[in-house]
């Protein structure tokens, strides 16, 4: 059984700082989610040896990699850790079989039991007939493999995967996300996936941790994440409105902070305990309808007005951004958005029943 | 008031715009011939008939192998020392490298005659360091054909380094480091990676290195003289049989010629492209 990875400690360059406490279990996928340009990549860097930690330590099971405080610090060549990076850097010069076989020639293999050895991981992989191929000749999908490939023939402890669908057009990222779910759950050491692409995480993680400002915001099963969101970003990343507010537990009304109140129902599993009132309300962007005039006749229970401040069209809807109280984001059809003349500035009345309108607490979800 | 359609003439005025005017095609066509006319006076006044009789004369053939020889010592030295060199110039960080990497470009841009007498001084008999070769080990560079190795190593060496300088710096990072995470240590990162990703520019440094290597005349017989059979190479040859025999200079110019037009198909892709540089 292989070990687990611990990193705790903080990472620093330049103008970002990246705190972080965590523990990937063997098997486990640990998806480390947030904006670019937060610092997960070099997190990735600093478990893999290519940077060193600013604060604290990673250890595998016993084995320290790096402890800033003891002054150890294992290179990366020595250190059993595969990482996938986000351009992939297969050797433009070596075939696919000899990218999947480089680990174990840089071992001391010779070139025939390199090969034998990559051999399992060309196969497993699905590239057996590509293994004469030069990387320049595959396609995003097909790179992506042997990229996985390569790092898993050298049999490492950890797997690293640095925004591992971003280089592939989206029909690819489709089949490669439900196809690389697959081979992450086949590996027996700890994984970390860092991503800023919600989805993506949400596919890939057993568990994943929302980095914000430097700091771990949320973390969680994705369904969690994705169903109750414990800030704003999240909120933004898996496309919820999400409000802050508190709640009277007798009507289910939800009075807002940044004004205005709704009328919700109360998660079961996640109802505020000993007299704590403070919850967040989560609402689809497709549970709100929109109308022109104030609607008197439907059976929704939550009614506001408000104003189109903002359009956007988003694969085949369009998001709404509507400034009121509550302000909210609206998915409607294009074809609704003419029938309506919705337009920048045009006055709306929105609905959502209650039903669709979600309260959970927010100390139930780390916030 | 609609504009007027283009007729005839505004029409070929359009199809013109890529036509050069007058005040610069003359001097360019002058810059070409100033360029061309030399090459051609040489396949002009060829001895086209002889040509096979005194480019078996045993003397042309000796300065020929001795040409040969020396080039390619020179450019195998050049790769020995020069692309170690070159990786420290482009990857090393410490004080003073600027000023390394100036003065070990010098050669490019110094006299060679100068650099002739720079290396007399060094590795001469009284030599700052060739006074002990020759009083420890009995070695003396001056005038032998090592010494002509080293004369065209000194001007042609700096040709390799740069070439392969700007490689090294071109070449992305990132495939070293992903040789690392598979467990390559640095040396074998080297070998196994960047050395074949930069080796179009190995090749063409080194050819580049040859051919300057080849050619060179004024370091070779300042520092290793004039001698036939020991340091007589090329280019040397062409210029004493200028005095005596001009009909052979001419033949040697020709092969020398023939040479640089080969080394120049073979860096085709590199120099001949629009746009490219090196």
């Amino acid at each position: 059984m292989k070990p687990a990875l611990t990193v705790r400690g903080r990472v620093e360059r330049g103008t970002f700082a990246l705190e972080l406490d965590a523990s990937v279990a063997p098997g486990e996928v640990l998806g480390v989610l947030g904006p670019n340009g937060s610092g997960k990549t070099t997190l990735l860097r600093v478990v893999a040896g290519l940077e060193a930690l600013t604060t604290g330590s990673i250890r595998l099971g016993d084995v320290v990699l790096d402890d800033v405080e003891s002054d150890t610090w294992v290179p990366p060549e020595d250190r059993p850790v595969g990482i996938v990076f986000q351009d992939y850097r297969l050797f433009p010069h070596l075939s696919v079989r000899d990218n999947v076989a480089f680990a174990p020639r840089s071992r001391g293999a010779g070139r025939a039991a390199a090969r034998e050895a990559a051999e399992h991981w060309v196969v497993r992989l699905g590239l057996a007939e590509l293994a004469g191929r030069r990387p320049g000749q595959l396609s995003g999908g097909q790179a992506q493999r042997v990229a996985l490939a390569r790092a898993l023939a050298a049999n490492p402890g950890v797997l690293l995967l640095d925004e591992p669908l971003s280089a592939l057009d989206a029909r690819t990222r489709l089949d490669v996300r439900t196809a690389l779910r697959g081979h992450l759950s086949e590996f027996e050491g700890p994984v970390l996936v860092v991503t800023h692409d919600p989805l993506e995480a949400m596919v890939m993680a057993d568990r994943l941790l929302v980095v914000e400002d430097g700091r771990v915001v949320q973390e969680g099963t994705p369904s969690v994440v994705a169903r109750h969101p414990a800030t704003d970003y999240v909120a933004r990343l898996v496309g919820l409105n999400l409000y802050a507010g508190s709640l009277d537990p007798t009507t289910g009304t939800v009075t807002l902070e940044d004004g205005g109140s709704l009328v919700t129902t109360v998660a079961a599993d996640r109802t505020p305990q000993d007299g704590d009132t403070r919850v967040f309300v989560a609402l689809q962007p497709s549970a709100v309808a929109v109308h022109t005039t104030r609607p008197d006749h439907v059976s929704a229970r939550n009614i506001w007005a408000g104003t189109v401040v903002g359009l956007e069209l988003l694969g085949d809807r369009v998001r709404l951004e509507i400034r009121g109280d509550p302000t909210a984001i609206v998915d409607v059809t294009p074809a609704a958005v003419a029938d309506l003349g919705l337009v920048s500035g045009a006055p709306v009345w929105l609905s959502a029943k209650a039903t669709e309108t979600v309260a959970y607490s927010r100390a139930a979800v780390g916030a | 008031m609609s504009r007027p359609r283009p007729t005839g003439p505004a029409r070929r005025q359009v199809r013109n715009r890529s036509a050069v005017p007058w005040p610069l095609a003359v001097p360019a066509l002058i810059g070409a011939l100033f360029l061309l006319v030399p090459l051609a006076a040489m396949l002009i006044r060829a001895p086209w008939s002889g040509l096979l009789g005194i480019l078996q004369n045993s003397d042309v053939l000796e300065a020929l192998r001795l040409s040969l020889i020396c080039a390619t010592a020179a450019t195998a030295l050049s790769l020995v020392v020069g692309v170690p060199l070159a990786w420290v110039l482009a990857r090393a960080r410490f004080r003073g490298l600027g000023v390394l990497r100036a003065l070990v470009m010098l050669p490019l841009v110094l006299p060679p005659v100068v650099g002739g007498v720079a290396l007399l001084l060094a590795y001469g008999r009284l030599g700052v360091v060739g006074q002990y070769l020759d009083r420890w080990f009995g070695f003396t560079l001056p005038f032998t054909t090592q010494g002509v190795i080293v004369a065209e190593a000194f001007v042609a060496m700096p040709f390799l380094i740069v070439t392969v300088e700007g490689a090294f710096r071109g070449l992305d990072r990132g495939f070293e480091e992903a040789a690392a995470t598979l467990g390559a240590s640095r040396l074998t990162a080297f070998r196994r990676v960047t050395l074949p990703l930069i080796g179009p520019s190995l090749v063409a440094g080194a050819v580049l290195c040859w051919a300057r290597a080849l050619g060179e005349f004024g370091a070779t017989i300042t520092f290793a003289g004039n001698s036939p059979g020991r340091t007589q190479t090329m280019p040397l040859a062409v210029y004493l049989a200028m005095e005596s025999d001009p009909d052979a200079a001419i033949a040697l110019s020709l092969v020398l010629l023939l040479v640089s037009v080969l080394v120049l198909a073979s860096l085709r892709d590199r120099w001949l492209r629009p746009g490219s540089t090196l």
